[in-house]
């Protein structure tokens, strides 16, 4: 997603700058407390760490990797404000020292990878906190959700930029469709590993996760299922049902899709070419097409195995989760 | 640790570009850029006027080509898209080797291969040539927020070790036979990414304390000031980018 100069016209990228700055501004203001220039350290470790997990590699299927975007899991792990300064400056300096992303875009990368991701993934966050259980599968689940949706939202923020300052001749119906259906999937992968994350950090340092103040944290009590299931059905068919929308919404020019899938697959590239992290693929796009389909007629199915894995996933490990997190280092 | 090194993207020279002022290069490389991002896609002039300039600046701060193209691995991805662009676009059809493809699109790919590869070397060489500690002070100078660029210092400052911390983990999970293949067996990942983020922030805390009792009170202090620009410099400095304007509005009055 990061976004080479020139890719939108310039109306286009002065606007998103002003929107970025503006962003940027208030959520300075907004994280002052929080961010006391006594705390400055602590913030730019935080961004080393969201850097460095941009990095990190995970599988997504037969082999092939994705990496993570991270908007949502700051925001989840500092709150929406400190979240955003922090991903601002990770973008901010990748476009200036690594050449990622290119330094006349930096408006819409900011305003898509740091803006909206942060904000709209706490959004997210804080609905699915007020529909789950108050425990921390709940939290967990709902970082998740917050991940996910923060990766479509990303995809559609840069939609609709195109939608005004398009630089190419590509209708916005195509971009848009190809844009959120590739991003709907690659948006799971983002969603598991953010609510997995979460769930670590709660079992070590509950105290770290900002979104999860409020948490009676040493009880943990038993989910009654019901319920839960059907919060998790809800939430997920509310997002499902944007993404379906728009994905079926073009079916006879799957194949130009799938050619236009390059916006979104070609996102996922990043400069260390000599670090340990570097050699991840992502799925070609013959195969993102393939996945597109499956994403707008089933995208409810998906959404529902993200909560779903989480849950089990996140319940399987609470009984030795902290010995379980100190053996992986 | 990951102290004391210049970063992997600088190139160690001594050239007028290297002895520049940070706040200047930057002004420099911005007005560079954006020329070239409201560059027209047919003006290919410009484009090459634009790249002759990029080149002899990399010559005069003896950065090789080499690393500059090794770099701009970053925005392959892109050319590719621009390289699609021509069959996804629409408007008036035009044949290229019997295939058919879209006039509009074809131009339209070319300025976006154009600007992401020219706009990329420029923040390289603009790297190459600027340690990140003196670039960082520059944007201060450009009146940049100070804590971004103070959280930055700390990020760049920390990022290797922190990156280095995550390498460790995953060699110790790849020593207990982890190797995922599918999503669902991601999670050793997101538990050490869970387990980064505690200990990045637990070093934060430490460092922070370590600060603390060596009397840090909220500002760096300076050790190098930068010293007052003389106009003689601006004008070097923004002399490439004179180039490049003139060669835009020719262009533009003679089209």
């Amino acid at each position: 997603m990061h976004a080479p100069d020139g890719f939108l016209t310039v109306p286009a990228a002065v606007g998103t700058a002003l929107l970025s700055a503006g962003a940027v501004g208030a959520a300075l203001k907004q994280s002052r407390e929080q961010l006391g220039e006594q705390q400055v350290p602590l913030a730019g470790l935080t961004a080393a760490f969201v850097f460095a997990a941009q990095m990190v590699n995970f599988p997504v299927a037969a082999g092939t990797t994705g990496h993570l975007m991270g908007g949502a899991l700051a925001a989840v792990l500092l709150g929406p404000w400190v979240g955003l300064v922090v991903v601002s400056v990770v973008v901010i300096v990748q476009a200036l020292v690594f050449a990622d992303g290119g330094i006349s875009a930096l408006g819409y990368n900011l305003l898509n990878m740091a803006v909206v991701t942060s904000l709209g993934g706490w959004g997210v966050f804080r609905l699915g906190r007020r529909v789950l259980p108050r425990t921390r599968v709940g939290v967990a689940v709902a970082a998740g959700l917050a991940g996910f949706a923060s990766v479509v939202i990303s995809a559609m923020a840069f939609s609709l930029e195109w939608l005004v300052g398009a630089s190419v001749p590509v209708a916005f119906d195509r971009v848009f469709t190809a844009m959120v259906g590739v991003h709907g999937v690659i948006g799971i992968g983002e969603g598991v590993i953010t609510g997995l994350a979460v769930a670590a950090v709660l079992a070590s340092r509950p105290d770290l996760v900002t979104g999860a103040a409020g948490l009676e944290l040493p009880r943990v009590p038993r989910t009654r299922n019901r319920p839960f299931a059907i919060a998790v059905v809800v939430a997920s068919l509310l997002v499902a049902a944007v993404v379906a929308q728009f994905a079926v919404d073009d079916p006879d020019g799957l194949e130009r899709v799938a050619e236009d899938t390059g916006f979104a697959g070609s996102a996922q590239d990043h400069p260390l070419g000599n670090s340990i992290f570097a050699d991840y693929a992502t799925a070609g796009v013959a195969d993102e097409a393939t996945s597109l389909a499956i994403a707008g007629i089933s995208g409810t199915l998906l959404t529902l195995a993200v909560g779903g894995g989480l849950f089990s996933a996140v319940r399987r490990r609470r009984p030795s989760a902290r010995s379980h997190t100190q053996s992986v280092g | 640790m990951g102290a004391g090194h210049a970063h992997a993207l600088y190139v160690h020279e001594h050239s007028p570009v290297h002895a520049l002022p940070p706040h200047v290069k930057v002004v420099a490389t911005v007005a560079f850029v954006v020329t070239v991002a409201v560059t027209p896609a047919p003006a290919v002039a410009v484009f090459a006027v634009a790249a002759i300039v990029l080149a002899a600046v990399a010559r005069l701060a003896r950065v090789p080509f080499r690393f500059v193209a090794a770099r701009l691995v970053v925005v392959v991805p892109f050319l590719l898209v621009a390289s699609m662009v021509p069959f996804v676009a629409s408007g008036e059809r035009t044949e290229v080797l019997g295939v058919s493809v879209s006039a509009e699109g074809l131009a339209a790919g070319f300025g976006i291969a154009a600007r992401a590869t020219l706009g990329a070397s420029a923040s390289i060489l603009l790297a190459a040539t600027t340690e990140v500690p003196r670039l960082l002070r520059g944007l201060e100078r450009l009146r940049v927020p100070p804590v971004l660029t103070q959280i930055a210092t700390f990020m760049v400052r920390y990022l290797e070790v922190v990156a280095g911390e995550f390498g460790r983990m995953r060699t110790a999970m790849v020593a207990r036979g982890h190797d995922p293949r599918w999503l669902w067996q991601a999670r050793p990942v997101a538990a050490a990414t869970g387990a980064l983020f505690v200990r990045s922030y637990e070093r934060g805390e430490r460092v922070h304390a370590a600060m603390l009792a060596r009397g840090y009170a909220g500002t760096m202090p300076q050790l190098d000031e930068e010293p007052d620009v003389a106009p003689t410099t601006w004008l070097r400095a923004l002399a490439p980018d004179a180039i490049l304007v003139t060669a835009l509005l020719t262009w533009m009055v003679l089209a």
